[in-house]
């Protein structure tokens, strides 16, 4: 009985690794309301397939491998993982209810799940699919960090207004810092000297000194013929050598880009409607964010500080993740 | 008859931070006023017995497991009483640490405990009334206003009707005070915003039984020859806050128009369908905790704990007098799924807030609407902005 469909299964695997040449660089994102991740060549910015994945796909990461795709399918309380070479569903991992973001430890396990509806962060072994333990914290925890040495795991809680030092060792909370209005996000640079949180309804960053937790900066915004309330300060990335931050602005379709030295605003760059992820190609020569309203995906030219594409995608793109080198 | 049950904060999973002589303890009195049954036209819209008291519930667990990291405690006890009967029970909840009271109350009420309390140092939030006298010539320092005024509600909802080009109202009130005051923010909403009242027309509430086995009948009669031979109109607005004949409207008005204000298309601060700005969050926190959906009262009553909760967790302090201060501040502002930050008014101590417009199933749009400007915040075009304030403290 099984042997055959194992040996079509192995036949059908190889000539979609054949079909698809595992060197293009792939960017996937979710479309929450689509139910769909829409995969992206990186090099010609063409759609390369849609694919319908589970109810409401928020939260998308890949393995630092580049071997799995983490989707949070938020309705049906569970991760989706996926062959990001094929496209193929893997299996589920168990993620607690409503899943939104997540991060994996800088070795690739375990992942860190905020869950929004019970105000904890589950913790999921990849390989062995278990939950390793739920960690108790704010109000409607959503934002999602991991420090650069993985000794500490950030959640923001956005009616809490915190950010949550969880220690990956013994899962206490040893730092619990009060940050502006909604904290949505959080994103270490990467010699781990600074955190900066999101404030999506505050509409400022967060500069925070891991080693204290003392706010020791606030980025705040401001572009002229946009009201101020528009500006809300949602997904965030910082380049490997720690010279620029992006940060995306939600409603006012903006990607601002930040002197991560001075934490000054340098640039606002018009991307499409309702901004809120965004994801850098593996050379940061691009930086790919997500348009909610306007169902597309704007490339930025990371050294010119320009837009130069725009991709249509699913239905309210959420989340978006790049194949790594 | 005054019924006190206290409020235990739900989330004690984690012991408290600090140490116990620093600890902050904010204490809450949630008090609401019981006018004798509410006899809605639909038995849909009977109000539950925890209505507004739920939503309190929630936003003190909400403030509490903010506490936990923080070393401070939030406490609340519900309270219900009789109008006759507010002030003692406000004044038994004041001596037992209540430094803030949650009012669920009508103007009259809210200003005898507003005037009871001037002295002392206690604020009070309204959760529930939306006088416009309140906010103008009867305001009170020690209140804060979470539920919107009137005219903000009327204001959301012009704004809404420029938007659809729908310019002119037929205006149906009822004939009770309440239903007399909305008419009034109807008119001044229309007048404010180049709208025009083409009819008027009273529907007078002449008693009687709300609900009767195949009453429809009836009213399927009554409703076109009420609405027959009007002026040209492009919506009915129906000022009916006692709920006497708004929902018999659509339908069966004469003209095949819609049906807007106090029925059909409602201005409103929250609808259980909402899931804009992350509102998904708190309708399931809250449809998870009690067992039934979220009512603007429920949503209200959350505010306030959330507003109290916010300053306090700002401030460091439960003084009462230093969370009024901070609250009126600029740099105060709360997250309610809005989509924008929420603050006060100084003027009129009136909490800014974005207006839902939604029908019987899902949020149709949300003002102030894009097209209308103000040099400070777009939340001011709804309701009596600084420059009209009759409010003076």
């Amino acid at each position: 009985m099984f042997k055959p469909l194992l040996t079509a299964a192995t036949t059908a695997l190889a000539i979609a690794a054949f079909a698809v040449p595992s060197h293009a660089g792939r960017a996937f994102v979710s479309n929450e309301k689509g139910n769909s991740v829409t995969v992206i060549d990186t090099d010609t910015f063409e759609v390369i397939e849609t694919v319908p994945v589970g109810v409401r796909p928020r939260g998308i990461i890949l393995s630092p491998s580049g071997h799995e795709l983490y989707v949070c399918t938020s309705d049906m309380d569970y991760v989706e993982v996926y062959d990001p070479e094929t496209m193929e569903f893997l299996h589920t991992l168990p993620s607690g209810p409503d899943p939104e973001l997540f991060v994996l430890h800088p070795s690739g396990n375990p992942l860190y799940i905020a869950n929004e509806d019970d105000n904890i962060v589950t913790v999921v072994d990849v390989v062995t699919h278990e939950v390793i333990t739920e960690v108790p914290v704010g109000v409607e925890p959503e934002g999602m960090a991991v420090s650069p040495d993985g000794k500490y795991v950030i959640n923001t809680s956005e009616t809490t207004n915190m950010a949550h030092f969880i220690n990956t060792e013994t899962y206490d909370l040893d730092i619990n810092v009060l940050v502006d209005n909604r904290p949505r996000y959080a994103r270490f640079t990467a010699d781990g000297a600074k955190l900066y949180v999101t404030a999506e309804i505050g509409g400022t960053v967060n500069v925070i000194d891991p080693a204290t937790g003392d706010e020791i900066g606030k980025i705040e915004f401001a572009v002229s013929g946009v009201p101020p309330e528009a500006l809300q300060p949602v997904g965030m990335r910082i380049t490997k050598d720690d010279k620029l931050a992006f940060v995306a602005l939600g409603p006012s379709n903006r990607v601002a880009v930040i002197d991560v030295a001075t934490d000054e605003v340098l640039e606002y760059l018009l991307v499409g409607r309702r901004v809120w992820h965004m994801d850098f190609t593996p050379d940061e020569k691009y930086l790919f964010t997500t348009n909610g309203n306007s169902n597309d995906v704007s490339v930025i030219d990371v050294e010119d500080l320009k837009v130069i594409k725009t991709i249509p995608v699913g239905e309210l793109p959420w989340g978006v993740a790049i194949m790594p080198k | 008859m005054i019924r006190v049950t206290a409020l235990i904060a739900a989330l004690m999973l984690l012991p408290l931070v600090a140490a116990a002589k620093d600890a902050i303890i904010l204490k809450t009195a949630v008090l609401k006023i019981d006018n004798g049954p509410v006899l809605p036209l639909s038995r849909l819209d009977l109000p539950a017995e925890n209505d507004g008291f739920a939503g309190a519930a929630v936003g003190l667990a909400d403030n509490d497991t903010t506490g936990r990291f923080l070393g401070q405690t939030f406490e609340a006890t519900e309270v219900t009483a009789k109008p006759e009967d507010a002030i003692k029970a406000a004044e038994v909840a004041v001596a037992d640490g209540a430094g803030v009271i949650v009012a669920l109350a009508p103007e009259a009420t809210l200003l005898a405990l507003a005037d009871h309390f001037a002295d002392q140092n206690i604020i009070i939030l309204n959760a529930t009334a939306r006088d416009d006298a309140l906010r103008n010539a009867s305001c009170r320092a020690n209140v804060l206003h979470v539920a919107p005024s009137r005219a903000m509600l009327a204001d959301g909802l012009a704004q809404y009707m420029v938007w659809k080009k729908w310019t002119e109202w037929m205006l149906i009130h009822g004939s009770h005070p309440a239903d007399q005051l909305k008419a009034d923010a109807y008119r001044r909403a229309a007048k404010k915003f180049g709208l025009k009242i083409v009819e008027e027309r009273n529907f007078e509430d002449t008693g009687g039984a709300r609900r009767t086995d195949s009453g429809h009948v009836l009213v399927q009669r009554q409703i076109p020859k009420f609405t027959n031979r009007a002026d040209d109109h492009d919506v009915v607005v129906a000022a009916d806050e006692t709920g006497v004949f708004g929902d018999y409207l659509a339908y069966r008005t004469t003209d095949p128009r819609p049906v807007v204000g106090d029925a059909g298309l409602v201005a409103r601060t929250w609808h259980p369908s909402f899931e804009g700005w992350g509102a998904t969050q708190i309708q399931r926190r809250f449809e998870k905790a009690k067992q039934r959906r979220m009512t603007d009262n429920d949503y209200q009553a959350w505010l306030a704990m959330r507003v109290i909760g916010e300053a306090v967790s700002r401030t460091k302090s439960a003084d009462p007098s230093v969370l009024k201060d901070f609250i009126l501040s600029n740099d105060f502002e709360v997250a309610g799924f809005k989509g924008q930050a929420l603050s006060f008014r100084p003027w009129n101590n009136q909490l800014r807030q974005g207006i839902l417009l939604a029908d019987g199933k899902l949020v149709v749009t949300v003002s102030p609407q894009e097209e209308f400007l103000h040099q400070k915040t777009r939340l001011d075009t709804l309701g009596f902005d600084e420059p009209e304030t009759e409010c003076a403290f």
